[in-house]
């Protein structure tokens, strides 16, 4: 294998990196480590596309945070990603907060963020009428919006390997050479790769293949947040994406509705080593409490799902995008608002790429939109000529999210189809609702099966290990006694 | 226009459909999303239902079986594999399936019998790392008993429910081995006879006022940690114990399933978690019944027979003769009494008399049950043994509710 | 004198049984109670419920029961026996898969339809 430019990483960043790079005459390859691809950062985090007010003025943060917001407004439109432009309000509880309002307000205008006002705790409270009475001045920002990352990630990747970009899968990165004109990639599975041009897009371990490649330059601090998702009952609790003020860990802990309809509530902020994602009960605890802080009716009984992401901070303070070693460019430190940022880091990354002197040629012919079929988010007459055309749109496999065995075939046969029970639910929805899976799962197994032509055995819950089914019953698989 | 549409064909469609059809209804049509009628009785192949209804002991199957014959003996319709999408103004539904296509039918009565499914993970919120080998009881029942597939060999189950102590014997006979039963609960929420022969029978032990506050595993699961918990029913640090396992199953309570039912406007119970319900099965909607689990969790599948019986007859009642306005007594649940069900009662409407079913919030012994109405007592009905596991039924004389003047509160007597 | 919970409905009587005087019982709610606490003492013995493979059919197994309860200890017995069996759809509910399984005098039964997947 050969490429022009080779892409380490396929969360959110690599990308859309590769979707950038795609508009070009040129071979792209990614390697991802994992099955399938936003499994790192990107899987679970907010979900949300940040104003921008937030950043240092001046920072490639700042800078790329409104230009990515910008960006994903109409790429999500062209690529079929749920978003919805909500809003966003900041909260301030006391004299001091008030100021802190102020400060980031004046910081967003600096930035550049269109249409931001200072509310009264009351204007904020007839906005959203379910904030505590506590609320003594917000911030109030209309252009932050909700999307859905993995699907982001994977409408870029799709679109990318539509047009051309080749994804490797399970292919992790064991050691990096440097050669004549580029790059000699080892991976764990054996095959050495070819490449001129190296984006290093490996998230929280983005120091690891840095190290692989140039001298220390920076060093990645994970640093875990951890979320509670409430059931649909309590979506409309709040219509906008509701901050506390910043503090030194983080933006800290929001409530928020989700592009399906939940309700969202987290994170905390708390450094750990590697991508450790467990939940503890008192991080759920405090997420919760600070959460009712914002929202005192918060019915956290409705709870159907809390889980943990690792955001990627680098001790620089800001995203590390440069030419670390000849034709290695590091994308990394990529930590909130990197989800928003993402379409602008690509075009940033290309940039480095010129500048390093990879030559540019834009296609002639570059497919830049992306349809997806969403049965229940469809009319009646919508619905009914689905099935009409095709009648697995007519079979409800996932109960409680709507969703049919159509578009679980359609997703296992698209460009990057799902390996996994988990990767079909990344996918389509399936098991994210309130059983989550408990109805649905055995069906899911069952068409992933007929897919891969594999026994259910093998058919896996996620990434690889996560196996579901230990053996067959009556007794004849001998390795099934204990 | 179909006289009657019953959402779902388990145990509760079943009966509501074929007494229905027995009191004279013959355009019905029944509506159930999986391949075949049965509901989840068809993957409870253990034994022990129908004692009540038909006096002798049945697997799931073998009960599911009887009402599907009694049904293949009416001319009530059945679309299998179809699911319905949504219940509109005057009594529309909105159906899909892949031979159904996309089907939209009136019906003068619509009974919901959709049934429960269970709590999942997020509900209890479980610490720890959420790796592959964590199934609900009923998951993993399906897998076992209809799939033929064993999801684990080495397995903590977490709640004691019955469906968790049936799954411990279940995995027990198929080869795994089952090192826990964990309750949260200083009781079982189980019957005795369960804990007999499905933990005892097997040595497995069973750990009450315990529950799970770790999973550990980065792939599958590797170990579950429980701890003892004190009265409010918090971990006690030091307590702790380590089991090394592939496999958690969860036990821990059914939810009725109500996205229909909501999505209509139908008045619900929040402690039921179903609609709210007159003695005749009827919701706040004219013409729309509920019964069986959607309603509330039942314990035994006799008694969703007998209400869905009740609503099916009563559905009839509505289609072929209207309905009077009646004058309406509401229900209360006073002192150490959960929820009723029926919420509402119409005493005109009560022939001779009504079932009310309660649970209670803790075990107690040797108490009576009041019926009040503002400060008179109507009625105490005594008991020597009450449990929030175990549904309670109390019966209404026509007599006693036309002594009733305004609201009935049922309530745990205080301890003389 | 010794304590059990009854089994035999779901009711879950609490039976004092004394030993002393031919295993006579005292706390069940009807007849069958006092034969429980006996033989439970003497002889116990369970209904054993389980599934068996099926090919050929909607699914690829079939749930089965013992038509009377089994020797307690026969239990393991049972469930290997059923590992030897296979069935080939269609079953009928209450048709006999193995009669008089391991000598117990319990037949084991289907306790469910599955019809051949060749028919549809």
């Amino acid at each position: 294998m050969n490429y022009d430019v080779l892409i380490i990483g396929c969360g959110i960043t690599g990308a859309a990196a590769a979707f950038e790079l795609s508009k070009y005459q040129l071979k792209v390859g990614i390697l991802e480590r994992e099955n399938d691809v936003a499994t790192g950062t990107t899987r679970a985090n907010s979900a949300i596309l940040h104003a921008g007010y937030d950043p240092k003025p001046g920072t490639l943060m700042a800078k790329l945070n409104v230009r990515g917001s910008a960006l994903a407004q109409t790429l999500c439109k062209a690529l079929a990603v749920p978003y919805q432009p909500c809003g966003s309000l900041v909260l301030a509880f006391s004299e001091e907060e008030n100021a802190i309002v102020e400060r980031l307000y004046r910081q967003g205008i600096e930035n550049g963020v269109p249409h931001l006002t200072i509310l009264t705790g009351e204007q904020a409270r007839t906005m959203e009428p379910n904030l505590s009475d506590r609320v003594t001045a917000a911030l109030h920002a209309p252009t932050a919006a909700l999307c859905l990352p993995w699907t982001y990630c994977l409408a870029l990747a799709e679109t990318a390997v539509r047009n051309g970009v080749q994804l490797h899968l399970n292919t992790a990165v064991t050691g990096l050479e440097q050669t004549g004109d580029g790059w000699l990639v080892h991976t764990a599975q054996g095959d050495a790769v070819k490449a001129r041009y190296i984006l290093n897009a490996a998230g929280v371990d983005a120091q690891t293949v840095h190290a692989l490649a140039a001298p220390h330059t920076f060093t990645i601090h994970p640093v875990r947040g951890q979320y509670d998702l409430l059931d649909k009952s309590e979506g409309g609790r709040v219509g906008r994406i509701i901050f506390q003020c910043p503090n030194a860990m983080g933006k800290g802990v929001l409530v928020a509705p989700t592009v399906h309809g939940n309700l969202i509530v987290g994170p905390d902020a708390i450094p750990v080593s590697g991508c450790d994602v467990s939940v503890t009960a008192e991080g759920l605890d405090a997420v919760r409490k600070a959460a009712a802080q914002s929202v005192p009716s918060l019915a956290f009984r409705q709870s159907i799902r809390n889980f943990a992401g690792v955001r990627a901070v680098a001790d620089t303070g800001d995203f590390v995008l440069e030419e670390a070693a000849p034709h290695f460019i590091d994308l990394a430190g990529i930590c909130s608002p990197g989800l928003s940022a993402a379409p602008a880091i690509a075009e940033y990354a290309v940039e480095l790429l010129k500048r390093a002197g990879l030559s540019l040629k834009q296609k002639t012919s570059f497919l830049s939109s992306r349809s997806h079929i969403c049965f229940h988010q469809r009319s009646a007459g919508e619905r009914a000529a689905l099935v009409a055309q095709n009648p697995a749109y007519g079979r409800v496999v996932c109960r409680c999210e709507t969703v049919t065995e159509g578009e679980i075939l359609d997703a296992l046969h698209s460009v990057i189809p799902p390996q996994s029970v988990d990767g079909v639910k990344r996918r389509v929805n399936t098991g994210m609702g309130r059983c989550q899976g408990g109805f649905c799962s055995p069906r899911v197994v069952e068409l992933l099966a007929k897919a891969w032509q594999q026994s259910p055995q093998e058919i896996l819950q996620d990434r690889a290990g996560t196996w579901l089914l230990a053996c067959e019953t009556k007794g004849r698989d001998t390795s099934c006694t204990t | 226009m179909y006289d009657l549409i019953v959402i779902g064909g388990g145990p509760a469609g079943l009966a509501a459909a074929c007494t229905a059809w027995e009191k004279g209804l013959r355009r019905i049509l029944l509506v159930e999303r999986e391949r075949e009628l049965g509901g989840i009785l068809n993957q409870c192949i253990h034994n022990g239902f129908g004692l009540h209804h038909f006096k002798e002991e049945l697997t799931g199957p073998e009960y599911a079986g009887r009402f599907i014959q009694k049904l293949r003996q009416t001319g009530v319709e059945v679309l299998l594999d179809t699911m319905v999408l949504d219940i509109a103004e005057n009594r529309t539904v909105h159906m899909v399936g892949a031979s159904t296509g996309y089907r939209i039918e009136q019906a003068k009565a619509i009974i919901l019998a959709m049934g429960c499914r269970e709590r999942p993970r997020g509900a209890i919120g479980i610490p720890g790392t959420r790796p592959a080998g964590i199934f609900t009881a009923g998951t993993a029942q399906r897998y076992v008993n209809i799939e033929g597939w064993l999801p684990g060999k080495r397995v903590v189950i977490l709640g004691s429910g019955d469906i968790g102590l049936i799954m411990a014997r279940r995995m027990t006979l198929e080869g795994a081995k089952v090192l826990a039963c964990v309750e949260l609960m200083p009781y079982s929420n189980g019957l005795n006879r369960n804990i007999v022969q499905c933990l005892s029978d097997y040595d497995i032990p069973l750990y009450l006022s315990h529950t799970v506050t770790e999973i550990r595993g980065k792939s599958r699961v590797e170990q579950v940690v429980i701890a003892r918990v004190d009265e409010t029913r918090t971990p006690i640090p030091g307590t702790e114990q380590v089991f090394d396992c592939d496999t958690l199953l969860l036990s821990v309570g059914l939810i009725p399933e109500n996205e229909l039912t909501r999505q209509a406007g139908i008045e619900m119970d929040g402690r039921t978690g179903g609609a709210v319900v007159c003695e005749t099965m009827e919701t706040s909607q004219p013409g729309v019944f509920a019964c069986g689990n959607v309603v509330h969790v039942h314990d035994l599948v006799d008694f969703v027979t007998a209400e869905s019986q009740r609503a099916g007859e009563a559905a009839a009642r509505y289609v072929l003769s209207g309905q009077k306005a009646v004058p309406v007594l509401e229900v209360q649940a006073g002192n150490g009494v959960t929820y009723t069900v029926p919420q509402r009662i119409h005493p005109d409407q009560v022939e001779k008399a009504c079932p009310l079913f309660l649970r209670v919030n803790q075990v107690y012994r040797e108490r009576g049950l009041t019926l009040t109405c503002g400060e008179e007592t109507l009625a105490t009905f005594h008991r020597d043994h009450l449990a929030p596991g175990e549904m309670v039924q109390i019966v209404l004389t026509k007599a006693l509710l036309e002594r009733a003047a305004g609201t009935l509160t049922v309530s745990v007597q205080e301890a003389t | 004198m010794r304590e059990l919970i009854c089994i035999v409905c779901p009711k879950g009587c609490h039976l004092k049984i004394d030993e002393e005087k031919d295993w006579s019982v005292t706390g069940n709610q009807c007849p069958r109670g006092a034969e429980y606490g006996k033989m439970e003492l003497t002889h116990p013995t369970r209904v054993v419920t389980s599934t068996v493979r099926c090919i050929g059919g909607a699914h690829p197994r079939c749930p089965v029961k013992t038509d009377r309860a089994v020797p307690k200890e026969q239990i393991g017995a049972v469930m290997e026996a059923l590992n030897q069996v296979t069935l080939t759809a269609p079953v009928r509910s209450g048709q006999v898969i193995v009669a008089d399984i391991c000598g117990t005098q319990a037949d084991l039964i289907a306790t469910r339809d599955i019809e051949s997947n060749l028919q549809k």
